[in-house]
C-alpha cells in the first residue's frame, strides 16, 4: 500500500486540500441575466451550489399598489419580458374574472395566437442561449431570424418589439391589420417550418450535444412536483400537466394541437419539449389565424376600472410554466395587494439539487434548460 | 559559420517574424469574415473594403489599452506566459519548409522538433492561468495542461506512422515521398486523428476547453489586458498556423499537387484550406465538455493511433514503397 509508505503518510497527514469558492455570476458572459451562482468545487466538480438572486429587484408587485389597474400592464410586461403576452393575458385574465368583464370572441382568438407566437419567439431565445451555453456562437444568431420576423409582426399592430402594452381589460388594444396577417401566416407555414428543420439540422443531431445533454441532471416527477417545477421542464419528466389543456381558456379547447411531453426526464428531454413545442405553437397561430371570426375586439370598460372587493388567483400557462397572479381588490382603483407567482423562480429553486455533483461545463448545460428570466424571478 | 551564412540566415528570422505577423493579420481578418459568412452577416464592414483594415484597428486598440497587472499576480510569470506560449511557435517554423529545401533550417530531424516546440506551448498556457492569480483562468491552466499531454500523445504516435512510411524525420523528404499520392489516400485513420488532435493542440473550438468563454469567462487570459493579450492571441494564431501546416506537410502533399508540377502555391493554398476548415468547425460545432474530451483521447483516439502504426508497420514491409 502506497499510504503505508512513510513519505507519503506524512505528506498525506501534512496535505490539507480545501474546495474553492467561486462566484459564478452576477457579471459572468454566459449568465442569463444578473443571476449569481456560488459553486462550491473541488477540482471541476461541483459539490454544492448556492443560488443568489435580487440583483434586479424593482419592487413591482409594490409598485403595482400605487397605481390603477390599467397602469399595471406596464409593469407587468417587464416581469417576464421574454414572453410578455403571456403576462399581460393571466394579467388582464385575473382583473377580468375579478371585474366579471366579458371578452368578445375575436379577442379570445387574438390573445391566444399573440400567447403561441410569443412562446415560439421565447423558446427561440432559449434555444440560442443553449447554443451559447454549450459554446456555439451560430445557434443564437440562426435563432434570432425568425424571432426577429416575428417581432416585426408584433410591431406592426402594437408599435412595440418588447414591451408591447396590448391587451386591455375585457379585449386587446386594437385589431390586427388584414395583410399583415396573411404575411405572417405564409412566413409561419413555411418559413418558420424551414427553420426549425435548419435547427434540428444544426443542434439536435449534433452528437457533441447529445453526448452533453444526455442523462444530464436528471429529475423524477415526484422530485418536480416536490420542487414546484412546472411547465416544459415537468412535462419532459412525463407529467401531463398543461394548464392549457387541464384549466382551459383562449380558444385552446377549440384548436387541434397536443401539448408536448417526454419521459426522460433529463436535460435532454426538456431540449426535447421546447423543440417540439416551437412547431406546436406555430402549428395553434396558424389555426388562430385561419379561423379567426370576425367582430369586435374590445368591450367597453371603465376608464378608471373599480373591481370590487375580493380576491382572485389566475394560473396560466406561461412559456416557462405555471404563472400566477393574486390580486385583492378592496374596491378602490388600485390594487390592495398585487402578487405574482413565477414559473422561473420555482424551477431555479431545483438548480442546487441538479447541479451537486456535476462539473462545472455542465452547469451551463443545466442552467440553459431551466430558462429563466431573471426580470421575473427578482420582479 | 561565415559571415554570408550568418546574414541570410538572420534576414530569414526577421522574415519569419514578418510572415507571421502577415498571417496573424490575415487570420485575424478572414476568421471574422467566415464566421459572419456562417452567421449569415457580413462580418466587419466599415473598416476600409469589407473590413479589411479591421486587424489593423484592432492592434491599434491593444496597444493604447492600459497594460493591467493584477495586485496578487505573479509578476515574473504573468510576464513570461504569453513569451512562453509564443516563441516556440516561432521556434517550430523555422523548421517548416515553404518549397523543396526552402526552409530556415531544414534539418534532419525537423518532425521531432516541431513537436518538441509544440510540447512547450502547455507550459506557456499553464502558466498564463497560473499567474493571474484568477479562480477562472486557474481551472482554464489546469484544463490547458491536461488537454495537450493527452493529445499529444495520439498525435505523435501517428506521426510515428509517418515517420515509418517516409523513412526520414528531414520535413522535406517526408514531403517528397508523397509526390504522387499523398499520405492522406495512403493513411487515411491517421489523417483523422492527427487532424483532430491538431485542433485540440491548437486549442481551438470545439476543444477550446481553456478559454471556453461560456464557462470561464475568457479562460486562461481572464487577466490580460492590452497587448500581453495581443500576444497570447498571437501564440494562438501561430499555433493554429504550426498545426495546419503540419497537416499539410505530413498527409496534404506540401507543394506536390500531382499531376501539375510542385509549387510553394499550392502549399499556402492548403494551408489557408485547412485553416478555414478549422474555422468552419468553430461555427458549426459546440463544445465538448472536458471529461468526454479527456476520455476520447485515453480511451479511442491512442488505441486507434496504435493500430493505425501498426497497419502501416505491417502495410510498410509487406508492400516495396508504401
Amino acid at each position: 500500500m502506497i499510504e503505508d509508505h512513510p513519505r507519503v503518510g506524512r505528506l498525506q497527514k501534512d496535505a490539507v486540500t480545501e474546495s474553492i469558492v467561486l462566484n459564478m455570476g452576477p457579471q459572468h458572459p454566459s449568465m442569463h441575466g444578473v443571476f449569481h451562482m456560488q459553486l462550491e468545487l473541488s477540482g471541476e466538480t461541483i459539490l454544492a451550489a448556492r443560488p443568489v438572486i435580487g440583483y434586479l429587484h424593482r419592487g413591482i408587485e409594490k409598485l403595482a399598489e400605487h397605481r390603477t389597474y390599467a397602469q399595471c400592464m406596464v409593469l407587468v410586461d417587464r416581469l417576464d419580458y421574454i414572453s410578455q403576452y403571456c403576462n399581460e393575458w393571466a394579467y388582464c385574465r385575473a382583473i377580468e374574472r375579478l371585474a366579471r368583464i366579458e371578452v368578445p370572441e375575436r379577442a379570445e382568438w387574438l390573445r391566444t395566437m399573440y400567447a403561441e407566437l410569443v412562446r415560439v419567439t421565447s423558446h427561440l431565445m432559449w434555444f440560442g442561449s443553449v447554443g451559447l451555453d454549450l459554446g456555439g456562437w451560430t445557434p443564437v444568431i440562426y435563432a434570432f431570424i425568425p424571432r426577429e420576423r416575428i417581432f416585426d409582426f408584433f410591431e406592426a399592430t402594437t408599435g412595440s418589439r418588447l414591451m408591447p402594452n396590448y391587451l386591455r381589460f375585457g379585449g386587446v388594444k386594437e385589431d390586427v391589420d388584414p395583410a399583415e396577417m396573411e404575411a405572417l401566416h405564409a412566413y409561419l407555414a413555411k418559413d418558420l417550418i424551414d427553420a426549425l428543420d435548419e435547427f434540428d439540422g444544426l443542434v439536435t443531431g449534433n452528437e457533441i450535444f447529445l453526448s452533453r445533454q444526455r442523462g444530464l441532471a436528471p429529475m423524477t416527477v415526484d422530485q418536480a412536483h416536490a420542487w414546484g417545477v412546472t411547465g416544459p421542464m415537468l412535462r419532459a419528466c412525463g407529467s401531463t400537466r398543461d394548464l392549457r389543456i387541464d384549466t382551459p381558456y383562449g380558444v385552446y379547447d377549440r384548436l387541434d394541437w397536443e401539448s408536448c411531453t417526454d419521459t426522460r426526464g433529463d436535460a435532454l428531454a426538456r431540449y426535447s419539449v421546447r423543440m417540439r413545442e416551437m412547431r406546436e405553437s406555430a402549428k395553434m397561430a396558424l389555426q388562430c389565424i385561419e379561423r379567426m371570426p370576425a367582430g369586435e375586439v374590445r368591450t367597453k370598460v371603465a376608464r378608471v376600472l373599480r373591481p370590487p372587493e375580493g380576491e382572485v388567483y389566475v394560473r396560466h400557462e406561461s412559456t416557462r410554466g405555471e404563472l400566477g397572479f393574486h390580486i385583492v381588490s378592496d374596491g378602490s382603483p388600485k390594487p390592495y395587494r398585487f402578487r405574482v407567482r413565477s414559473p422561473a423562480f420555482m424551477n431555479v429553486s431545483s438548480l442546487p439539487h441538479l447541479c451537486a455533483g456535476a462539473k462545472i461545463s455542465e452547469f451551463f448545460a443545466i442552467f440553459g434548460g431551466i430558462d429563466n428570466v431573471m426580470a421575473e424571478i427578482d420582479r | 559559420m561565415n559571415a554570408r551564412i550568418f546574414l541570410t540566415q538572420l534576414l530569414g528570422a526577421l522574415g519569419l517574424i514578418v510572415i507571421l505577423g502577415f498571417n496573424v493579420i490575415i487570420m485575424d481578418w478572414w476568421e471574422r469574415k467566415l464566421v459572419g459568412h456562417i452567421h449569415r452577416r457580413p462580418g466587419p464592414m466599415h473598416t476600409g473594403w469589407h473590413g479589411i483594415l479591421q486587424p489593423f484597428a484592432d492592434m491599434l486598440k491593444m496597444l493604447s489599452k492600459e497594460d493591467i497587472v493584477p495586485d496578487r499576480a505573479d509578476r515574473l510569470f504573468f510576464w513570461l506566459g504569453p513569451a512562453v506560449a509564443v516563441v516556440p511557435a516561432f521556434m517550430a517554423l523555422a523548421v517548416l519548409p515553404l518549397a523543396p529545401g526552402f526552409a530556415l533550417a531544414d534539418i534532419g530531424n525537423g518532425l521531432f522538433f516541431v513537436f518538441a516546440m509544440q510540447t512547450i506551448m502547455p507550459f506557456g498556457y499553464t502558466l498564463i492561468g497560473w499567474s493571474g492569480h484568477n479562480k477562472w483562468s486557474l481551472v482554464g491552466a489546469l484544463r490547458s495542461a491536461a488537454q495537450l499531454i493527452s493529445y499529444e500523445i495520439p498525435m505523435l504516435i501517428v506521426a510515428l506512422g509517418i515517420l515509418l512510411a517516409a523513412g526520414s524525420a528531414r520535413l522535406t523528404d517526408i514531403v517528397n515521398a508523397q509526390s504522387t499520392v499523398w499520405y492522406a489516400v495512403k493513411q487515411p485513420i491517421g489523417l483523422l486523428i492527427f487532424f483532430i488532435t491538431a485542433v485540440a493542440e491548437m486549442n481551438r473550438s470545439p476543444f477550446d476547453m481553456p478559454e471556453a468563454e461560456s464557462e470561464l469567462v475568457a479562460g486562461i487570459h481572464t487577466e490580460y489586458a492590452g497587448m500581453k493579450f495581443g500576444l497570447v492571441m498571437m501564440a494562438e494564431y501561430t499555433a493554429m498556423l504550426v498545426g495546419s501546416w503540419m497537416i499539410v506537410l505530413l498527409f496534404l502533399g506540401g507543394w506536390h499537387l500531382w499531376p501539375l508540377p510542385p509549387s510553394p502555391v499550392w502549399l499556402v493554398l492548403k494551408l489557408y484550406l485547412v485553416q478555414s476548415g478549422i474555422i468552419w468547425l468553430r461555427g458549426t460545432y459546440l463544445r465538448l465538455r472536458v471529461d468526454t474530451m479527456m476520455e476520447m483521447s485515453w480511451k479511442y483516439l491512442i488505441p486507434a493511433s496504435l493500430a493505425n502504426l501498426m497497419l502501416v508497420g505491417v502495410l510498410a514491409t509487406t508492400f516495396k514503397g508504401f
